[in-house]
């Protein structure tokens, strides 16, 4: 096993996916001969050359449109969208073709494609290389949303994705790029989209995240164990649309106190519709009413460092969260 | 049958078996579409949109294609594209009575919305010009497989205001791929009329600002039409790039059968402009080049009235899938 981070993870799956199947490709803005912005693709144009490592014309719904096209064909066109912020030309190609392309031609015609993009704040972003906009996608059938949180989970869910058989959203967390690291098997593995992942296990309270809050929960949790003597158990989704709705359950009835952690703004946000899936299956085991802890329902994030502390969780706003749920 | 001094097709490279190919597949689409708006207004199907007066554009651009290794990203208009790529009078009326044996969707799309792996043709959608980049989709991954396959794709003039259809040109454009962007400009997106939706004269100027070469011709005309295309088909092969060319078409019914045009288009223009319907003047060509005479139209008028009357016969009769089949096909099963 090595430790790897979590865009290495990103350049590693690309890499061996890219051997073993000449019909992978990638294209995107400055992903060919620069690598890419925050160097995903690094290595990739040298080794595969320009034809499968396509530096694109800076259009978005043009590198969704063609995506789709070129995977409709039967190639496994992965696309990069440079910041999730950005994705809004796509959305058209993403939701009205990709998404609908099985089931509008009855089955005839499927779109094995995977849009990558970075998403969320921590980098002095601002109001647009800051956003999650995980939420306006996990409404659309036809369409899988993952969002994973580890190394390990960023490599296996990638190569899932690119060997799936439907379109695939893949959200990076760019706060995680660098500072997430961890450790990785030598051989080959996929870890399975639409399975959520126990990280720890507890009795007092669940907690469900995804993304970099997931990290926030792992650490409030030592602190809860060790200065309350409370143990949290930590239900990362991984995959944000379809929801493993049995896993939260599971996670939801393990404890009887959920609290949900996300990035993203809290109305209509994912957490919503775990919170439903908790209230429809196992309400009355519940010892607390769920709780929700989000990014506040502002449009983005400021670029003032103070004010994009005050939008961001951390480590102690999630503990102050969970100690008041494990106190309830 | 007796040779003529007029002779056209002739210097296409054009075969009689050809031309009157194209002749039959042009009045197949016009009747196809007659009998569909006929069936509407009786209530038997809820929507029409029409390929009147777009016939020999289509049908014109399809021969110039290879239907054996091209790919068509077409739009609503296309019937006349569709059938000479294998699309059959029942595929489409199956598809018009939304059928289960609808080879484009199984009854989930409207009429119009062709797609059918079988014929090369790519499932299309609602909202326009989308198909645009798909086309260079799959240019782009047929260079890299190898093959010599060309990417048709079409769309009308208010189209051509999208940005998928200048992102996806200059993407064609950049990367040199086997395109045909073909625009059937009928002069009106719905109500709105070409003077509201382009500065240009032409939609074919478009070219320009892409780099490639832009065509306009004469859309009533199938051999013209031909003509622009084996070159810009030709072009493709030879890994020289996209063509854009736009077919000066007329639309000869309502933009729908929801409807009226009436309401904005002058008195008499739809008269006037049939007068020089292409189906009438090809026929008229094909005469005078003694490729065909009265008893050879209306042996092929007998055919087609026959394949029509079978073919919504037997799909007025067909089943619907099982209601509960809509849930399949989101994901892989």
């Amino acid at each position: 096993m090595a430790v790897i981070s979590y865009i290495d993870a990103v350049n590693s799956a690309l890499r061996e996916e890219m051997s073993r199947d000449s019909k992978v490709f990638v294209l995107g803005e400055d992903v060919g001969f620069k690598g890419g912005v925050f160097k995903a693709t690094q290595g990739l144009y040298e080794q595969f050359g320009e034809a499968r490592v396509l530096d694109t014309p800076l259009a978005e719904s043009a590198i969704a449109g063609v995506a789709v096209g070129a995977a409709a064909y039967g190639f496994r066109p992965v696309a990069e969208i440079q910041f999730a912020d950005f994705i809004m030309p796509a959305v058209n190609q993403i939701v009205s073709e990709a998404a609908k392309m099985r089931y509008r031609s009855n089955g005839d015609w499927n779109c094995p494609l995977v849009i990558r993009a970075p998403y969320g704040g921590g980098i002095h972003g601002a109001l647009y290389h800051s956003q999650s906009v995980e939420a306006m996608f996990c409404n659309i059938p036809g369409l899988k949303v993952v969002a994973p949180s580890t190394p390990y989970d960023v490599k296996g869910l990638l190569i899932s994705a690119i060997r799936d058989e439907d379109p695939v959203l893949f959200f990076e967390h760019k706060r995680c790029y660098r500072l997430i690291k961890g450790e990785v098997p030598d051989t080959e593995y996929v870890v399975p989209i639409g399975k959520a992942d126990v990280k720890r296990q507890g009795k007092h309270i669940t907690v469900i995240s995804y993304g970099l809050t997931l990290h926030f929960a792992l650490q409030a949790a030592e602190k809860l164990a060790q200065e309350d003597g409370y143990s949290a158990h930590i239900l990362d989704l991984r995959t944000l649309y379809p929801l493993d709705k049995e896993s939260i359950v599971e996670a939801a009835r393990r404890t009887g106190k959920v609290l949900i952690v996300h990035e993203d703004n809290k109305e209509g946000g994912v957490g919503a519709e775990v919170s439903a899936v908790i209230a429809e299956e196992c309400l009355f085991e519940l010892d607390a009413p769920i709780k929700r802890l989000c990014g506040p329902d502002v449009p983005a994030i400021p670029y003032n460092g103070i004010m994009e502390k005050f939008f961001m969780l951390s480590p102690d706003k999630v503990y102050e969260a969970m100690k008041e749920l494990a106190e309830y | 049958m007796g040779k003529s001094t007029v002779n056209k097709h002739e210097t296409l490279g054009l075969s009689e078996r050809q031309v009157l190919g194209m002749y039959r597949d042009m009045l197949l689409a016009r009747k196809i579409d007659e009998r569909m708006w006929l069936l509407n207004r009786a209530g038997k199907i809820p929507f029409v949109i029409s390929c009147q007066g777009h016939e020999a554009a289509q049908v014109g651009a399809a021969y110039a294609l290879d239907k054996n290794k091209d790919f068509l990203c077409p739009y609503y208009r296309d019937m006349g594209v569709v059938i000479p790529f294998g699309m059959s009078a029942r595929d489409l009326m199956m598809n018009a009575f939304a059928r289960a044996e609808d080879p484009n969707s199984g009854g989930r799309q409207m009429p119009g919305h062709f797609g059918s792996k079988k014929y090369r043709i790519l499932t299309g959608s609602s909202p326009v010009t989308t198909q645009v980049p798909h086309a260079v989709g799959i240019a782009l991954a047929g260079r890299m497989e190898g093959k010599d396959l060309v990417v048709f794709t079409s769309f009308g003039e208010g189209s051509s205001n999208q940005g998928d259809f200048h992102e996806a040109a200059n993407f064609a454009s950049v990367y040199k791929l086997p395109v045909i962007f073909f625009c059937e400009n009928n002069k009106y997106a719905i109500s709105v009329p070409y003077s509201k939706q382009v500065a240009v004269k032409s939609v074919a100027d478009r070219a320009a600002a892409y780099g490639i070469p832009g065509i306009s011709v004469d859309g009533g005309d199938p051999l013209e039409v031909y003509k622009a295309m084996r070159e810009a088909v030709e072009r493709a092969r030879r890994g020289e790039g996209p063509t854009l060319i736009e077919a000066r078409c007329f639309r000869f019914t309502p933009h729908s059968s929801d409807d009226d045009d009436r309401l904005y288009r002058p008195k008499g223009e739809v008269e006037e402009d049939k007068k020089k319907d292409p189906i009438l003047l090809f026929g008229h060509y094909l005469k005078e080049a003694g490729v065909l005479d009265e008893l050879a139209d209306k042996e092929i008028r007998d055919w087609i009235a026959k394949e029509v009357d079978e073919a919504m016969v037997y799909a007025e009769n067909a089943p619907s899938a099982a209601p509960e089949d809509l849930l399949k096909h989101v994901y892989a099963e």
